[in-house]
């Protein structure tokens, strides 16, 4: 089952010599229009154990990925871009729908707060957005890729050891959120400079959540991705501000299901937006290889339909 | 056709059906299926949606999904391409986004083409081969539907609001009246009444004393905007961009916060006795954007003198906010993150979360139940109606500028409705010649 898990990230790595001179290294970028910036880490790839407790070989290219996850502030940069259409069913790119009712539920917007109910499609939406505003490709990590990032090298339980009781310095979980997310970057990153990898919100990748993920990626995948086919189950990783701190671990996997959009009441359910998943958000991810223009449209199809 | 003449289009057998339930002396709810009274053999419960919108095919798949016997079989909706697509989304293969699991509700969806109705009035006919109707068309057509139904003896799922001007208002509250006698359960889809938070809420209202204040709020981005096609008459237009035009919406007062509106009734237990307010147009000024406000901010007054300060706005980039607060002399309840503390802000009480269900769901569950056992346990109408008074109320206020007693208002005589429905007949309102609508002005629109 490499096949389907592996060829499409594969093709994309195969190609696109561009983007290759500059160093390797942390950077940060003016969201386009907007006082504010985006900060990216460098993260060399390489070989780790993924899993929470049966783990297996699994290898990622290098990659960029956000320091902190994306906040309201930047979101609404894309979101309130009035150069866009809002809603189109044949647009390839277009702003999401207005919130029915107000889906940050009070928790906090402007200042740093994450943004949060977004379902899969409007984050990478914010992804295509960014590639068209600065021309270069990004995109949701994979899991793969998040738990490499999330690891940080480290085997242990936790990124910071084996001890639960550190995970205050670290996270915002059911213990200490008061049952809200809280600003971006306020607690300590992992070893590789990653924020609110564990807790806060939690985090869409590109994968569909299989059960069985290691029978499907096969035995030392490399880049795995397992395509999605259907809107729900999707991976989601990191764990949020309501989960009690035990369950905040690199390799715990969670998965989108209807009832986080259960309380739309329209048909369709809306494209964009979660009723009932105030506790997921997202990072994003630039892989070093950067794919062909092409190859980047042929992603976001896949993704988003056109 | 003029539709609000002539009740009389209901079949020989539907009359003879509800003179039976009449005759049997009203011991139950009318349990209508079982009775045989219809189709045959199959003793599912028959349902008929009328208005066949987004919120139409929610409210249909939701009766669908609950565990009773249930079978749609009639849709009307004034427009053949809205019925189709909801009748494509019933009937499709895998409707897991709404169950979570892979499988349908097609076998549910017994609707040949005899028993879809489109026009002005198709839902009579649909209403007659149902046992249970679904009210979802744009608000303005609630109390000639709801009317009907109770008439034709039907249980009924109606959506908020229940009417668009105090005239309508006097029709639903008189039909809720008739649909008591005949014990017809009614829910109205004020959803906040079935949703586990609000009720758990509601039931630990006294730990903050005397409700003395609350606040109310609905402010966002705003709703669609379906622009002018060519070819369209003005009544089609409107009917497409019904959300703009007072006769069909009420306006976003009514048709949104009405929500929260409805909670401050609910936990006050009354209805205010007057209103003032303010409100306008600052960015709804465009051809498609029809003649209602873009916000309005009123404060209720209740016959004890205790105040709702509600406020609703419709424009892009502001605070949005969707909630209620209520404050009482020991407390305070916080509906949206459900918890109620005391004045000092110590915690009384806090909803665990994980407790919370889906109101839209539950609301069909529960009605479809107290069918399918012929018990009689809903009359939402009542309330309905003078929560849907309460925003039309303020939004009297708003469009007059004027303090507004709640008689006052509901005896106003305000009828907004079309004298003829029909596509080729002009709408009440009409735009001018340079293609904008003639909005409400404080001071000078005058209510009563």
């Amino acid at each position: 089952m490499k096949s389907i898990a592996t060829l499409f990230l594969f093709g994309l790595s195969l190609s696109s010599p561009q983007a290759q001179e500059k160093p390797f290294d942390h950077y940060q970028f003016d969201i386009p229009g907007t006082a504010f910036q985006m900060s990216m880490r460098a993260i060399k790839g390489g070989g780790f154990l993924m899993g929470d407790t049966d783990k297996k070989p699994v290898s990622v290219s290098d990659f960029w990925i956000g320091a902190y996850e994306v906040t309201h502030d930047q979101f609404s940069a894309f979101y309130k871009d009035e150069t866009i259409t809002q809603g189109s069913k044949v647009d390839a790119i277009t702003r999401p729908t207005a919130q029915y009712i107000d889906l940050s539920w009070n928790m906090g917007k402007e200042g740093g707060f994450p943004v949060n109910s977004m379902s899969v499609d409007a984050a990478v939406m914010f992804c295509r957005w960014l590639y068209v505003k600065t021309g270069i490709f990004y995109r949701l990590p994979t899991e793969a890729e998040w738990e490499y990032a999330c690891r940080a090298g480290t085997s242990s339980t936790y990124p910071f050891g084996d001890n639960p009781g550190q995970m205050d310095a670290y996270a915002w979980h059911a213990q200490n959120s008061e049952n809200k997310y809280q600003k971006t970057g306020t607690k300590k990153p992992n070893g590789w400079g990653l924020y609110d990898m564990l807790g806060n919100v939690a985090e869409w990748t590109l994968d569909q959540y299989e059960e069985d993920y290691f029978t499907v990626i096969g035995p030392n995948a490399k880049d795995p991705l397992v395509q999605p086919k259907t809107r729900y189950p999707r991976s989601i990783r990191g764990g949020s501000y309501v989960d009690e701190p035990a369950d905040l671990r690199p390799g715990l996997r969670r998965f989108s299901e209807p009832s986080w959009n259960q309380r739309d009441p329209q048909v369709p359910k809306s494209r964009w937006w979660l009723t009932d998943g105030m506790f997921v958000g997202f990072r994003i991810l630039r892989p070093k290889l950067q794919p062909t223009k092409e190859e980047a449209e042929k992603f976001y199809t896949l993704y988003l339909g056109k | 056709m003029n539709d609000t003449s002539n009740p009389s289009g209901r079949n020989r057998r539907e009359f003879m059906k509800k003179g039976s339930v009449l005759a049997g002396g009203l011991i139950a709810a009318p349990l209508l299926s079982k009775a045989n009274f219809f189709s045959g053999a199959d003793d599912a419960i028959k349902v008929a949606l009328v208005g066949c919108g987004g919120r139409g095919t929610g409210a249909a798949m939701q009766a669908l999904l609950t565990k009773q016997n249930v079978k749609l079989v009639a849709m009307a909706d004034a427009f053949r391409d809205r019925l189709d697509d909801c009748y494509k989304a019933l009937t499709a293969e895998d409707i897991s986004d709404w169950s979570g699991v892979k499988g349908n509700v097609k076998a549910k969806v017994d609707v040949p083409e005899e028993r879809k109705f489109t026009g002005f009035d198709g839902y009579r006919k649909a209403i007659a081969l149902a046992d249970v109707v679904i009210l979802t068309t744009p608000p303005g057509f609630r109390p000639i539907h709801f009317e009907e139904a109770v008439k034709q003896g039907k249980h009924i799922f109606m959506e908020k609001p229940v009417a668009t001007d105090p005239v309508g208002i006097r029709r639903v509250l008189a039909a809720a009246e008739e649909a008591k006698k005949k014990k017809l359960n009614v829910v109205v889809g004020l959803q906040r009444h079935y949703q586990n938070s609000y009720r758990e809420l509601y039931k630990r209202k006294d730990l903050v004393g005397d409700i003395t204040s609350a606040q109310a709020w609905w402010n966002n981005d705003g709703v669609w905007v379906n622009p002018r096609k060519d070819g369209q008459t003005e009544m089609e237009y409107q009917m497409r961009n019904w959300y703009y035009f007072v006769w069909l919406c009420g306006d976003h007062i009514v048709e949104q916060h009405i929500h929260n509106i409805d909670v401050i009734n609910w936990f006050k237990g009354s209805y205010p006795v007057k209103a003032q307010g303010m409100g306008g147009r600052e960015v709804r000024k465009g051809k498609d954007t029809g003649e209602i406000f873009d916000h309005h901010y009123v404060e209720f007054e209740y016959a004890d003198g205790s105040i709702l300060n509600s406020q609703c706005r419709h424009i892009k980039n502001t605070m949005a906010k969707v909630d209620e607060l209520i404050i009482g002399t020991k407390g305070k309840i916080f509906c949206g993150a459900a918890k109620i503390t005391d004045l000092k802000g110590n915690a009384l009480y806090s909803f665990d979360r994980k407790g919370e269900n889906n109101p839209y769901q539950a609301e069909h569950d529960e009605l479809f139940e107290a069918i399918a056992k012929g018990e009689y346990r809903f009359a939402d109408a009542e309330n309905g109606a003078k929560s849907t008074m309460t925003a039309i109320l303020g939004r009297m206020a708003t469009y007059s500028g004027q303090m507004l007693s709640w008689d006052r208002a509901l005896n106003s005589g305000l009828d907004l409705m079309p004298k003829q429905f029909d596509w080729a007949a002009a709408p009440p309102i009409t735009p001018g010649a340079d293609g904008l609508y003639m909005a409400a002005v404080p001071g000078i629109t005058k209510y009563v």
